[in-house]
């Protein structure tokens, strides 16, 4: 029998987890638990420099490994810190479990030095959360957070830990549980067959079908298998931002993106489909754009784990729970060796779409003419060049967000790494940081603005302790260029705070730090440069590429609208 | 509409403020909530009374069911099912009143559980309908406190909501 102190026991349980990194910032109520991880070498912790910046990292990590990602703050503004990362794992279901260090039982509920009910601060926005009420559990509640977090939709779970909780004076039986069980909890592991067939009788006879899948398909690591199915049926697929790579994009059967910035050819092959095949994706308002318009003449089949997304905003003619991955390989082997109703629709159907594609083909943006400043979607085309498609990209969120989305192009799941959800400026940066340290000999790199960079710029830190090799390329455009692209459009141009006045000299700040900053202006200077940045996979190196305020992301669906309903330019519109 | 959500929840602490804080993070609304422990001390029976069309109710079972806490649910509304609050009533009760407020009680077939020289305190069972009619006959002679317990209620029949 081996008796171990609570602290002992968080060490010992993340080594028996499994856990290679704790993303964290240590303070008064964690101090038992982090002299309990020094004592160790398998953990490896991270030190961050502000508590967001670790639930982005765990975040990142946990996106591009597809394992749950670990974190550990301290009670009070440790722990508030970390909210915003914990609210975008959870909007985005991404497996993430939150050690927060507590007051000590005894001072809970009286306004103790760092004190916070972080339990109940994060109820709306963890899948289930934890306190620790004895050292004995820890454990057990251990087990069932990574348990809950990783299985079915997964999502944060935090767990309170107060400081007596993990005393080193106390100690009692340490056993590493194997198995959970949870009378309350049971994720589905299969669809309902008998609706899986009556879905795949609709998807052969479909004439006009499009899939739609989302980030379901990512996390359920479906990628393999909707990729299979759809190429086997040889129907159009769109993603939603969450899914960019579920499916290759360089195939032709993949329209792009849908949705508010979505590619022209998918919101209008949405808008006409006869059914829309929605596996992983959760039909949320900037996809659907006004939901009373929403493909007027599709019926839809909605696969999703959660119950709870199906029917939720959309109804759903054939609803079935259930993970992506088991759902689409029964459905694979019901389509086996039978042929579609009517190939000479889907002919037809395919006409109409390569039409939609050649309409807007040449016409996404107009590149700079030499001598001008760059337009910002050159310049991730750029990026996309010279890292072949296969980087992990990360963005922070914007008009740079878009870009990214839209002109790299991603042929792998897991490898844009975005705030989709929660929409979180400042989660690019260290998400690229979580990712690097996992995979230190990919590329990774964070496409990010000067307004989102500075809110985790600090990180450049923890960058320097750790050798963490990542590339940031700042589209640089002086303003918060979404914000002044609404203003545009519906303020007449009333610039109302969009503009980032003082910004500082971003060169001199990165060589601060200790790394290469390189400035790029025009588009002879762009290609050297970024082939100098990515030269070197484990030096950091920060491009300041300075862009034109005056972009738009287009297409942009007309709010109140249908999928079709979308602007093209500043003069053009459906 | 309004349902009648029964829920065995497990008994641990916050388990109540999930519930609660589910109704109002996604703009569900409750009419009247009921909380005890059952006969199994590591479950708690709680019931909702709210309003809302099929799309809404469907959303709140779902949502409801994801929580952790959450062991098992019924809407009661469903089928045939008793439903039952309880209500303590302070009442004036002086001069003629006082004689036709004990006539009142007995034709809702209440009861007197405490009485003072001015008011009496009237306790009634029955479905949320029957208190509120009992409530509007009062009126004129003077409410001074209400205390309703919210609904409680159980299918008919061979239905058990257990684990």
């Amino acid at each position: 029998m081996e008796l171990l102190s609570g602290a002992d026991m968080i060490a010992r349980f993340l080594q028996d987890e499994g856990i290679e990194y704790i993303y964290g910032y240590p303070g008064g109520a964690a101090l038992h638990i982090y002299d309990a991880l020094f004592r160790q070498d398998k953990v490896k912790h991270i030190l961050v420099r502000h508590e967001q910046a670790a639930t982005h990292a765990a975040d990142g990590y946990a996106r591009a490994s597809g394992k749950p990602g670990c974190v550990l703050v301290t009670s009070g503004p440790g722990a508030t810190n970390a909210v915003t990362g914990i609210a975008t794992a959870y909007m985005d279901s991404i497996p993430m479990v939150v050690l927060c260090g507590q007051v000590a039982s005894h001072l809970i509920g009286e306004d103790a030095f760092q004190e916070t009910d972080i339990v109940g601060v994060t109820r709306p926005i963890v899948k289930h959360s934890f306190s620790i009420r004895h050292p004995s559990e820890i454990p057990e509640v251990l087990k069932k957070a990574f348990y809950l977090a990783a299985t079915g939709r997964p999502g944060p779970v935090v767990v309170d830990i107060p400081k007596d909780m993990t005393a080193p004076t106390e100690r009692y039986e340490y056993i590493y549980p194997k198995k959970v069980k949870m009378r309350s909890y049971n994720p589905v592991t299969r669809g309902h067959t008998g609706q899986i067939k009556k879905a795949v009788e609709m998807i052969l006879k479909a004439k006009r079908p499009v899939f739609y899948t989302g980030g379901g398909v990512v996390t359920g690591k479906a990628s393999e298998g909707l990729t299979d199915l759809v190429k086997q049926l040889g129907y159009p697929i769109t993603t939603t931002l969450m899914g960019i790579g579920s499916y290759p994009q360089s195939d032709r059967q993949c329209l792009g993106w849908l949705g508010m910035h979505g590619s022209y050819e998918s919101n209008m092959a949405m808008h006409h489909a006869d059914l829309i095949i929605a596996i992983g994706a959760r039909f949320d308002d900037r996809v659907t754009n006004s939901t009373s318009k929403f493909c007027p003449t599709a019926k839809i089949i909605h696969v999703d784990v959660d119950p709870s997304s199906i029917s939720k905003t959309v109804r759903a003619d054939v609803p079935i729970v259930g993970p992506a991955s088991s759902v689409i390989n029964e459905m694979i082997s019901l389509v086996q060796g039978h042929e579609i109703a009517h190939p000479e629709a889907l002919t037809e159907w395919w006409e109409k779409i390569d039409g939609w594609r050649a309409d807007r083909e040449g016409k996404l943006y107009e590149p700079s003419k030499p001598g001008e400043v760059l337009k910002p979607q050159e310049v991730v085309e750029a990026v996309c060049r010279v890292t072949r498609g296969e980087a992990y990209v990360t963005t922070d969120v914007g008009q740079h967000q878009m870009f990214a989305a839209q002109y790299y192009k991603f042929d792998k799941p897991n490898r844009l790494i975005t705030s989709g959800g929660l929409g979180t400026m400042g989660f690019g940066f260290p998400a690229a940081m979580g990712i690097k340290q996992n995979f230190p000999d990919d590329d990774v790199v964070c496409i990010t603005g000067e307004g989102s960079f500075q809110m985790m710029m600090q990180e450049l830190s923890t960058c320097k302790q750790y050798g963490v090799g990542v590339k940031i390329v700042n589209l640089n455009n002086a303003s918060l260029g979404m914000v002044r692209q609404w203003q545009d459009l519906n303020y007449k141009s009333r610039h109302a705070h969009s503009y980032m006045e003082s910004l500082p000299d971003f060169h001199m700040l990165i060589e601060a730090y200790g790394f290469t900053a390189i400035t790029v202006n025009t588009l002879d200077e762009l290609e050297p440069a970024l082939e100098r940045a990515f030269a070197n996979k484990h030096e950091l190196v920060f491009l300041d590429v300075k862009v034109d305020p005056h972009e738009h992301v287009y297409p942009m669906q007309v709010p109140l609208g249908a999928m079709r309903d979308m602007l093209l330019s500043k003069t053009e519109r459906t | 509409m309004r349902h009648i959500i029964s829920i065995l929840l497990e008994n641990e602490p916050g388990a109540l403020s999930r519930v609660v804080g589910l109704f109002s993070q996604r703009n569900f609304n409750i009419e009247t909530l009921n909380v005890a422990p059952t006969e199994d001390p590591s479950l708690s029976r709680l019931t909702v009374t709210t309003v809302g069309d099929d799309r809404v109710i469907e959303q709140i079972t779902k949502h409801l069911n994801k929580l952790i806490d959450v062991v098992k649910l019924v809407d009661l509304t469903e089928g045939n099912h008793i439903e039952r609050e309880l209500m303590l009533v302070k009442v004036k009760a002086l001069g003629a009143a006082r004689d036709e407020v004990k006539r009142t009680v007995d034709i809702f077939r209440a009861q007197i559980v405490d009485v003072t020289p001015s008011l009496y305190t009237v306790q009634i069972t029955g479905d949320a309908g029957k208190l509120d009619a009992f409530l509007q006959a009062m009126a004129p002679v003077g409410i001074l406190e209400v205390a309703r317990t919210g609904v409680s209620g159980i299918a008919r029949g061979d239905k058990v909501l257990s684990l």
